[in-house]
């Protein structure tokens, strides 16, 4: 183990927009930590918050964020425990000023510094992007940008840690930016405190398995963990999980004692492979990590050390998320009952299509789950029986014209009185109609990106 | 040989990017996962899955980890907000896995019985 004045500690508060309120809570308070780092953003989060900030230009960030540091500034100053978030989003500057009013209302005033990191939003530079040369195509399709250019609603280059080291090395307590990497966020303040250098690609690489073991919160210390999951204890005060890295590179996975949840091997090793593609190459903008190269050795008492992991060089290009308009959709249920419940409600289902046909509407796509039955694991589970006591009929469609979906919307609550009976569960009212974000992956040479980051830090 | 689900020998997490979901498969003992290994070829995954998965099934391999990744391409409708599916970030796909039933000698099926699953009789309140 390493000792107390080698070993930093980055606690995880957030795993997305919407996690856990409390959490952030209990780890500065739970527990000796150094680091705090929330992750609020996912490949859909950014077009969601470029939506909000459409209709008030104030907003387009996570506002949960700057209602959490009211609560915890003080404890944080006071605990010399600094905070690393990509809360920005789409308005990193919008998210910076609210902060510093959080900190004067909290008490904070003239001793607390707030770092700002801008520069990975492209989305009005996306022509002059084009025009000098970058395509950015699509990385699944090949298909160049310039094809949906103008349905872009948000355009945003994954950056790495340097601007989070440079905020840090500029005195800031709390740090926010807009898209950087969720890895970053464990990473950069590593790299800060320890001194590596993007050319330590070992060490770096440890830092990015520490940050994809941190970047989901509690699922690698209990939640959505399969593993034995109903003997894990206490799951109403999880912990979330702490990485204590020593200056080598091996670190330990561990959680504050008495909170709840488990960390071992197994819960580890869930997190390591969630989300993972080419495990040999898992790319972030500073290093290029070999998860193959991952040793696990579970130490009891929660607590499991990481160890052994290599890295290659980064590549010459950051990873652009763009999401764009690509027309409608809405989903519509009910809910049929006993007897013959699967049968009424793929009779309901049939209408349903043909009522939709009369009146001369055509989707791009239409699908029927049964919820209760089919709806996560399709056709593996076969034909339902007779005595499925009760079934929810799941109905969505899809098309670039909004009024033949809401006019679908309309044509479900109809089916209570017309369709096949035992039917409940209308009360909710009308499906709603929601914006389809498509996603966009690609790449862009990483000096069209650098050039433009910026870092401020300011007084609260 | 006796034929057994999956479910009894390994766990598994899964997730989503883009119209790709991932899955995860990790051995509860390390010593099955040269069997998992043999029987859990991308042919025979992707024959499981049938119509759920439109593309090609990709693997990887976590020896480090007694673990195999599995890349399902064109499985969730169009990923992300375009897709229709309940699971539309491919969240249970890891179960969907596990369904799969696979041969493995009479002395791994035996010690496998009844790992994975709630025991009988157990209700929430009843540990932790």
């Amino acid at each position: 183990m390493p000792s107390d004045e080698q070993m930093v500690r980055v606690a995880s508060g957030q795993g997305f927009w919407g996690d856990d309120l409390e959490a952030p809570v209990r780890q500065v308070e739970g527990g000796p930590v150094d680091y705090l780092m929330l992750d609020y953003l996912a490949e859909v989060t950014m077009s969601i918050m470029q939506k909000q900030r459409a209709r008030d230009p104030q907003a387009g960030y996570a506002r949960d964020f700057v209602d959490l540091m009211e609560r915890i500034f003080v404890r944080c100053i006071e605990g010399g425990i600094r905070v690393v978030t990509n809360a920005g989003g789409v308005n990193p500057e919008g998210c910076a000023a609210a902060l510093v009013d959080a900190g004067r209302r909290a008490g904070v005033a003239g001793r607390a510094k707030v770092g700002l990191v801008t520069g990975d939003d492209l989305v009005d530079r996306l022509e002059e992007l084009i025009d000098a040369g970058h395509e950015l195509a699509n990385m699944e399709t090949g298909e160049p940008l310039s094809s949906v250019v103008d349905q872009v609603q948000s355009a945003n280059a994954y950056i790495g840690a340097a601007p989070i080291v440079e905020a840090l090395r500029a005195g800031a307590d709390v740090i926010v930016t807009g898209r950087s990497t969720d890895t970053a966020l464990t990473y950069g303040p590593l790299m800060h405190e320890l001194g590596w250098s993007e050319d330590d690609h070992d060490l770096v690489a440890a830092g990015v398995v520490a940050g994809h073991i941190n970047e989901c919160g509690a699922q690698c210390t209990g939640g959505n963990c399969l593993i034995d999951w109903w003997t894990i204890p206490d799951m109403a005060a999880v912990g979330f999980p702490i990485i204590e890295m020593s200056p080598d590179g091996s670190f330990v996975v561990t959680k504050h004692p008495g909170s709840g949840g488990r960390v071992t091997r197994a819960s580890v090793t869930e997190q390591i492979v969630y989300e993972m593609g080419d495990p040999t190459t898992y790319i972030t903008p500073d290093v290029v990590a070999d998860f193959t190269t991952i040793e696990l050795e579970d130490l009891g008492d929660d607590r499991v050390r990481v160890h052994g992991v290599k890295g290659g060089p980064r590549t010459d290009f950051l990873k652009v998320s763009i999401a764009y308009s690509a027309g409608w959709k809405a989903t519509g249920t009910l809910t049929y009952g006993w007897p013959d419940a699967a049968a009424k409600a793929r009779a309901a289902d049939r209408i349903l299509r043909e009522r939709l046909d009369r009146l001369g509407l055509a989707f791009d796509e239409i699908r029927t789950e049964l919820v209760g039955w089919d709806s996560t694991h399709g056709p593996l589970v076969g034909e339902p029986p007779p005595n499925l006591p009760e079934v929810q009929l799941r109905v969505g469609v899809r098309s670039a014209d909004r009024d033949g979906v809401e006019r679908f919307t309309r044509e479900i609550a109809p089916l209570v009185l017309t369709g096949p009976p035992s039917v409940t569960g209308f009360a909710g009212g009308r499906p709603r109609v929601q914006e389809i974000m498509a996603y966009w992956p690609a790449l862009i040479r990483r000096e069209a990106v650098e050039s433009e980051l910026r870092v401020e830090v300011r007084d609260v | 040989m006796k034929k057994i689900s999956l479910v009894h020998l390994a766990h598994a997490r899964s997730g989503d990017k883009g119209d790709t979901a991932n899955v995860g498969v990790i051995a509860y003992d390390p010593l099955n996962y040269g069997l998992l290994k043999e029987r859990l070829t991308p042919e025979a995954v992707k024959a499981h899955f049938g119509s759920m998965v439109a593309g090609e099934v990709e693997r990887f391999e976590l020896p480090n980890l007694g673990a195999l990744n599995f890349l399902l391409h064109g499985a969730l409708g169009g990923g992300g907000t375009m897709s229709l599916m309940n699971d539309a970030q491919g969240k249970v796909f890891s179960t969907a896995l596990l369904r799969m039933e696979i041969e493995v000698p009479d002395d791994v099926a035996a010690a496998a019985e009844g790992r994975g699953r709630v025991p009988e009789g157990w209700t929430p309140g009843a540990s932790g």
